[in-house]
């Protein structure tokens, strides 16, 4: 179906849902190396003014992918609950905005109405807010989870503790962790992306992760970014893994460049649940988005970057995760351009993330090809805890020295706990304050925390 | 700072142990940090001199050949990966009329600067000159360098099919990390035709003497998986190296 409007004597037209989504999109790079973005400031500004008309409704008869031809398009449609969407039906896309901010309606109304949202929905309201707007709706959407500990509440703020070694080398990357754990960082999860994603390897590290955490008791799970299906063979080898990670995307064809389909992620969360090492909750997943994935796999079916990142999103509440991550900045000014695309983007994939109920964190992060630099990490950074962003990274000084890239560090979570009063996890900050890293006023201890006995005897060792 | 805190330093280079002000960064890591992605920032739009590195090429006695991309400047380079991975129809022709002239080429030597000139300036003569006396020495047919500025990897696919070689293999600076501005990777692609995929291509990266890997160590890489990419067939992820965890450096 064709939508159309008529601005100053000239007549737009606007092929389907998709290629109206498209030129409504806040300009992005994805979306002109793709060409689907709009050619003018003004059919961007049209665009979004027919999408505001658009009825809820019609993004239930219109999918943007046939769900013969995309198993996540059948998950978007077999999952949708007519009940809950029935609050929404009769508004237009320009309406749900409004409602979402009103003040008739209540955050629990907004929580209600989550398995009736398609993503397709989430993005497109998206498309017509200003950033303070994607603040503001987020910051009313509370999502929590549990593993060995409790994400998301209200006023807590949380960091996956990101200690990277281009080799791998245990001894480094237990240093880079307990440097992390002195500045309060890792309650969401100490994570490893690995050099290598040979087995033998992530088995390695993830026994160094399992003696960490249990010879401090650290109300915290460990997580190796390997690949689901290297993660599924080390469980069947009886490693120790809590967490699952994934990349997920929002086409079919963009995870099977991925190496993965949502029956694979289904035996790789089945399996993690049977190893029952949660203590407080079952949340065993953690997935990794960013948009321009489905792009540069050339699986996007025309769809722009944004909408097909908010698809990813239902794959990923799908599997109910204990952490998702959009990796806001990561792949290249080819897709984000500069700090104001990233900015922009990393607002609204956390809105997006949030109102389809997902634990949302952001590694606020960019390359050094792209036009930003540490003060529009600073800027999203803070934009984003005050939307109640759930987790963000901490890396050492901010700076990855495996992946080559700049994310955020510990010192940024301190720096936001202090400007904003944000408290870690309530089990892990209990834990600080008993190492005598925290204070007990939600600030780091002028004393000689405990765990400085671990650091003594890492660093009398051999290199 | 607590002195083991610091120690820790010497099992990474990761920035750990910095201290602080109040919650922020000591003023002495801000500053660093500053400069490091100073250098990094400059390493990606510095332009690549190709007329002297190919002077540098031809004193050495090999063969060189000057070719573009339609890439106009590093902004549009940034934007347009598309572009980078195409020669201008002129480069390719000539290329073509070579191909006829010349007798059967098993592998094409490719230099971009990617996205670092300071890479490709740094490191880019000394690493062909290992690659390719070592191919000689194997008894290779190696093509002419070609060299080509603002070129992504999937131009060694243009450039190898238009020259008809075997295999082609692409230099490319690399994404300039904080740490490291100035590191090299090489690709090597069997059968190169435009619509290859990555998956089809083997990489060696972080060549960076003397903190990453050495030129030697990269060129003996290189020729072992030359030789079994014509050997077999193919190249990417099916080409699985057994030999080469015994070139690992020492203590790695």
């Amino acid at each position: 179906m064709a939508y159309t409007s008529t601005l100053f004597g000239r007549r737009y037209t606007f092929a389907d849902l998709k290629t109206l989504l498209a030129k409504a999109s806040p300009l992005r790079s994805a979306d002109e190396l793709a060409g689907l973005a709009a050619e003018s400031e003004e059919e961007r500004a049209v665009a979004q003014r027919v999408l505001a008309d658009v009825p809820l409704r019609r993004f239930l008869e219109e999918p943007l992918i046939p769900p013969e031809d995309d198993e996540v398009s059948r998950l978007i449609f077999e999952t949708h609950d007519p009940a809950a969407f029935s609050v929404i039906a009769s508004l237009t896309v320009g309406e749900f905005r409004e409602w979402l901010l009103s003040d008739l309606t209540r955050d629990t109304d907004i929580a209600g109405i989550r398995s009736g949202l398609t993503p397709e929905m989430a993005a497109a309201v998206s498309k017509l807010m200003r950033n303070q707007d994607l603040i503001a709706a987020a910051k009313r959407c509370t999502v929590i989870t549990r593993f060995r500990n409790t994400l998301g509440l209200p006023g807590r703020l949380s960091t996956r503790l990101q200690p990277n070694h281009p080799t791998d080398a245990p001894k480094g990357i237990a240093a880079s962790i307990l440097d992390g754990l002195l500045y309060g960082n890792g309650d969401a999860v100490i994570g490893i992306n690995p050099a290598t994603d040979s087995p033998a390897n992530v088995d390695t590290l993830l026994h160094l992760l399992d003696r960490i955490i249990g010879e401090h008791g650290i109300p915290t799970q460990s997580c190796v970014l390997a690949h689901v299906t290297t993660t599924l063979e080390l469980m069947r080898r009886g490693a120790p893994v809590d967490l699952v990670f994934q990349s997920i995307a929002g086409t079919e064809a963009a995870n099977r460049s991925f190496g993965l389909n949502l029956a694979l992620l289904r035996e790789a969360r089945d399996m993690a649940l049977s190893l029952k090492r949660g203590t407080v909750g079952d949340n065993v997943m953690y997935f990794e988005t960013g948009q321009g994935s489905a792009l540069s796999a050339n699986a996007h079916h025309g769809i722009d970057a944004q909408t097909c990142e908010a698809r990813a999103y239902a794959v990923a509440r799908e599997f109910q995760p204990l952490l998702v991550n959009t990796v806001v900045g990561f792949i290249g000014p080819e897709y984000l351009y500069d700090g104001k695309q990233i900015i922009r983007a990393g607002l609204e994939d956390h809105f997006c993330g949030k109102l389809l109920g997902l634990p949302m964190g952001c590694d606020v992060c960019y390359t050094n090809h792209a036009e930003a630099d540490q003060n529009d990490m600073d800027n999203l950074i803070t934009l984003l805890a005050v939307a109640g962003c759930t987790y963000f990274m901490g890396v050492p000084g901010a700076d990855d020295i495996m992946l080559a890239y700049q994310s955020t560090s510990f010192h940024d979570a301190l720096y936001l706990r202090r400007v904003l009063g944000l408290r870690p996890a309530p089990e892990f900050e209990a834990w600080l304050d008993h190492m005598g890293i925290f204070d007990g006023r939600n600030a780091l201890n002028r004393g000689h925390p405990k765990l400085l006995g671990a650091v003594r005897a890492l660093a009398g060792e051999a290199p | 700072m607590n002195e083991a805190w610091s120690n820790l330093r010497r099992f990474t280079q990761a920035r750990i142990a910095l201290g602080r002000a109040g919650h922020a960064l000591p003023t002495e890591a801000l500053l660093e940090f500053q400069l490091a992605h100073a250098l990094a920032r400059d390493a990606v739009h510095l332009p690549w001199d190709i007329e002297a590195f190919a002077a540098q090429v031809r004193a050495s006695g090999a063969d060189c050949l000057i070719l573009a991309t339609p890439v106009a400047d590093r902004s549009e380079y940034l934007r347009r990966p598309d572009l980078g991975r195409i020669l201008v129809a002129e480069s390719r022709e000539r290329l073509r009329h070579r191909a006829m002239a010349q007798a059967e080429i098993d592998v094409v030597p490719i230099i971009t600067n990617g996205l670092s000139s300071t890479a490709v300036e740094r490191h880019g003569m000394p690493l062909l000159q290992a690659v390719l006396a070592l191919y000689r020495s194997h008894g290779f047919r190696v093509g002419p360098v070609c060299l080509a500025a603002n070129g992504r990897v999937a131009l060694s696919d243009d450039i190898g099919s238009a020259l008809r070689a075997r295999v082609a293999v692409i230099v490319v600076g690399e994404r300039p990390g904080l740490s490291a501005a100035d590191s090299l990777g090489i690709y090597l692609t069997y059968a190169p035709r435009i619509g290859n995929t990555d998956a089809q291509r083997n990489c060696i990266s972080n060549i960076r003497p003397p903190e990453g890997l050495s030129y030697e160590i990269a060129a003996a890489k290189l020729v072992y998986l030359t030789e079994e990419a014509i050997r077999r067939q193919l190249s990417g992820v099916e080409l699985k190296d057994e030999l080469l965890p015994l070139l690992e450096p020492a203590g790695d």
